[in-house]
């Protein structure tokens, strides 16, 4: 089961040419984002960032899906796994993050029933396999995700399950992108594209926002090498002034994106308002369940309305999602906050910007 | 034995504990030490020192693709004693049963163990089994303790890596944790992966009998090469140096991480071991690992870097990688896989 096309993709000359053509570039400095935590991940997995010239800063954007689920999203997930009555299913990512005053794993050590699974339908055979309960999925992540828990949500459906519901807390891309170019004191020159969620959305879901802000835009892959080139691409443009939307990931990205997906995810979901952590509410930038999908949405199922509660004081998330500080510009990292006692989920997340600079940079 | 599933009665150290000493155990352990059932056993050791490990394995599941909880629990514990340069003579075995565990599985598992410490060369001397109530353990835990033997002259802790030390690994890593958990039930993923575990000591002791100068042994286990390394960085207040495209692994192990996420440089390893030698004992150590059943695909991966090159490198692992950046290494943190071994 070896994956093809990974290795070209790591080869080590065709990476110093391309670090070679960066530096012939001689652009004046610029910024530029990685949207996705996955690419965060894969920068510091290769050393990437020590490779640049001075010139190119890679800053890291909002595109890890725990790291931008606010706390009352956490809260309740936490709320649902504390009643008997229910069996809680998650990714993996989020067990730890901690809520206002508790976490999934603690809840999980005191006896609670919180599961990982790997894949949303895992949940219906749990739902199955026991009938006197109710599954609550927590419904996390990006435009890649939405889609399969879209499908899930139909299966349950046709299966004519009953005793499934999730809580969503699904957001969009490009309309954070959009408020990112809207905040104050945000200096971007450039956006590196995520991969996994253009392969789904297109790339001209990214036309509106790159059209407004006129912002160089490159979508691309997670390899080392689709990474300098999308770097290259965007030096390129900002070079010669020419912001443009490109797409380097051409193997995996289309022009419209997966359209059947997007079909699916649209037919159980409408846009609609979402709190991202640290930075607030950013209208039409979430999924919500449409009307005759309501009767799996978990809150108004069981009446549940969990109060908002104030992100831990010094933790700088927000501004690190925000490209307005990095890790170790927060009072926390790596001594308050910490892996293994993360304070914001920044840490927690093997996505988050703290994980990636405490594992990779210290 | 005419029962089919392991009862609560089989640990009550009455009747049909004895017939299942006698009918299922004896006869697979077979040695004279054992057969004695006294207490304890007795054994003749002619050493200055001993090396002395124990080692309890949760395995689940507790058959995979390429061996079980069995031969896991026997080779975990010979390379625990081998990795402090010793050679493995005797073995303990403590059972822990979950009642209902069906005999043929225990008949199957006892029968593997029998066959690994036979490949090893080592005798287990004394044993004991246990029965807790269903739902009060997962199937079957086991414990094994091991003692070997130690030549003279014999220094390979942690803590011994020198400056200029080139590290050898006997093989491919991460296939024991990978091949786990792809056997997991909730993972429905099919490859041609096994696990890794195998026998050390007979690697060892050719090593140790060459004569070479060697440093360190250990086998990266659980938390797997990058954690080892950083234990031994920390024990002997060393840089570690690795080269990414020296790491060997195989293609469908990589695949397997890539696709869900995990770095292989922390996934368990249940048959290699990590050598650090003298640059220039170093390749001769490398060719009499090569000639080893288990380690025909041995290289050398990294190096301990002089005293006064960096010293805010000390205790750290870093690592060159395949485009040529370089990135720390660090511990893991947390449990990436539970229950793997």
């Amino acid at each position: 089961m070896a994956l093809k096309y990974v290795e070209e993709y790591r080869d080590g000359d065709l990476a110093k040419k391309l670090i070679q053509s960066i530096k012939d570039l001689d652009v004046d400095p610029i910024r530029l984002m990685e949207v996705c935590g996955t690419h965060t991940m894969s920068i510091f997995r290769y050393g990437i960032k020590g490779v640049l010239p001075d010139n190119i800063t890679l800053l890291s954007g909002p595109g890890c899906p725990v790291c931008v689920t606010a706390q009352k999203d956490i809260d309740t997930f936490i709320e649902f796994a504390k009643s008997e009555q229910f069996i809680v299913t998650t990714f993996g990512d989020l067990l730890k993050v901690p809520g206002s005053v508790s976490s999934l794993q603690k809840e999980k050590a005191s006896g609670s029933d919180v599961r990982i699974v790997y894949s949303p339908f895992d949940s219906l055979k749990i739902a199955t396999d026991n009938p006197d309960k109710e599954i609550i999925f927590c419904a996390v992540g990006f435009e890649t995700t939405i889609p399969t828990i879209a499908a899930t949500l139909l299966a349950a459906k046709s299966q004519n399950i009953k005793n499934f519901s999730i809580h969503s807390s699904h957001k969009l891309t490009p309309p954070a992108l959009a408020a990112l170019m809207q905040t104050d004191g945000v200096e971007i020159d450039g956006f590196i594209l995520p991969g996994h969620v253009s392969v789904i959305t297109g790339t001209d879901a990214y036309k509106e926002v790159h059209k407004q802000y006129n912002i160089p835009s490159v979508i691309a892959g997670f390899e080392p090498i689709d990474i300098l080139k999308a770097i290259l691409m965007l030096a390129k443009q900002n070079k010669n002034n020419k912001p443009a939307l490109e797409n380097a990931y051409q193997r995996a990205v289309t022009d419209q994106g997966n359209i059947k997906a997007k079909k699916i995810m649209h037919q159980v979901f409408e846009v609609g308002h979402a709190t991202w952590r640290g930075i607030g509410e950013i209208p039409d930038s979430g999924m919500i369940l449409r009307e005759q999908f309501k009767c799996y949405d978990a809150c108004s199922k069981f009446n549940m309305n969990i109060k908002e509660t104030k992100e831990p004081k010094a933790c700088a998330c927000g501004e690190i999602l925000m490209g307005l500080k990095t890790p170790e510009d927060c009072k926390l990292y790596a001594k308050a906050c910490t892996p293994m006692n993360p304070v914001g989920p920044c840490m927690v997340s093997s996505e988050g910007s703290c994980a990636a600079y405490y594992k990779y940079n210290r | 034995m005419a029962e089919d599933k392991v009862l609560l009665d089989h640990g009550s150290g009455g009747k049909i504990s004895h017939s299942m000493v006698s009918d299922l155990i004896l006869p697979l352990f077979d040695n004279p030490a054992l057969a004695m059932l006294d207490d304890g056993a007795t054994l003749d050791i002619t050493s200055e020192q001993i090396a002395f490990s124990t080692d309890t394995y949760v395995v689940e599941p507790i058959f995979f693709p390429g061996g079980n909880i069995g031969d896991l629990a026997v080779n975990g514990t010979v390379n625990d004693v081998a990795m402090c340069g010793a050679t493995p003579l005797y073995m303990s075995v403590g059972l822990i049963l979950e009642e209902g565990l069906p005999i043929k599985d225990l008949k199957k598992i006892l029968t593997t163990m029998a066959d690994a410490a036979k490949k090893a060369g080592i005798n287990i001397v004394t044993g004991d089994t246990k029965v807790v109530p269903k739902g009060k353990a997962d199937k079957i835990f086991i414990n094994t303790s091991g003692v070997g033997i130690l030549p003279d002259n014999v220094n390979v802790t942690g803590a011994n890596a020198q400056p200029g030390d080139k590290i050898i690994i006997s093989g491919t890593i991460a296939d024991h944790g990978i091949t786990v958990l792809s056997a997991r039930e909730d993972l429905k993923m099919e490859s041609d992966i096994k696990t890794d575990s195998a026998p050390l000591n007979h690697m060892v002791k050719a090593i140790i009998d060459s004569g070479n100068d060697i440093n360190v042994l250990r086998d990266p286990t659980r938390g797997g090469l990058g954690t080892t390394l950083n234990e031994i960085a920390a024990q002997s207040n060393v840089e570690i140096r690795l080269k990414e495209n020296a790491i060997p692994i195989k293609g469908a192990v990589a695949g397997m991480c890539e696709l869900l996420g995990f770095d292989p440089l922390y996934i368990a390893n249940e048959g290699k071991l990590i050598a650090f030698a003298p640059s220039e004992h170093a390749e001769r150590i490398l060719e009499i690992i090569k000639k080893d059943e288990f380690g025909k695909d041995a290289c050398i991966i990294g190096e301990v870097m002089p005293g006064d090159s960096n010293p805010e490198g000390k205790g750290k692992v870093f690592m060159e990688t395949l485009i040529g950046g370089t990135r720390i290494v660090d511990m893991l943190t947390g449990e990436q896989l539970p229950r793997i071994c």
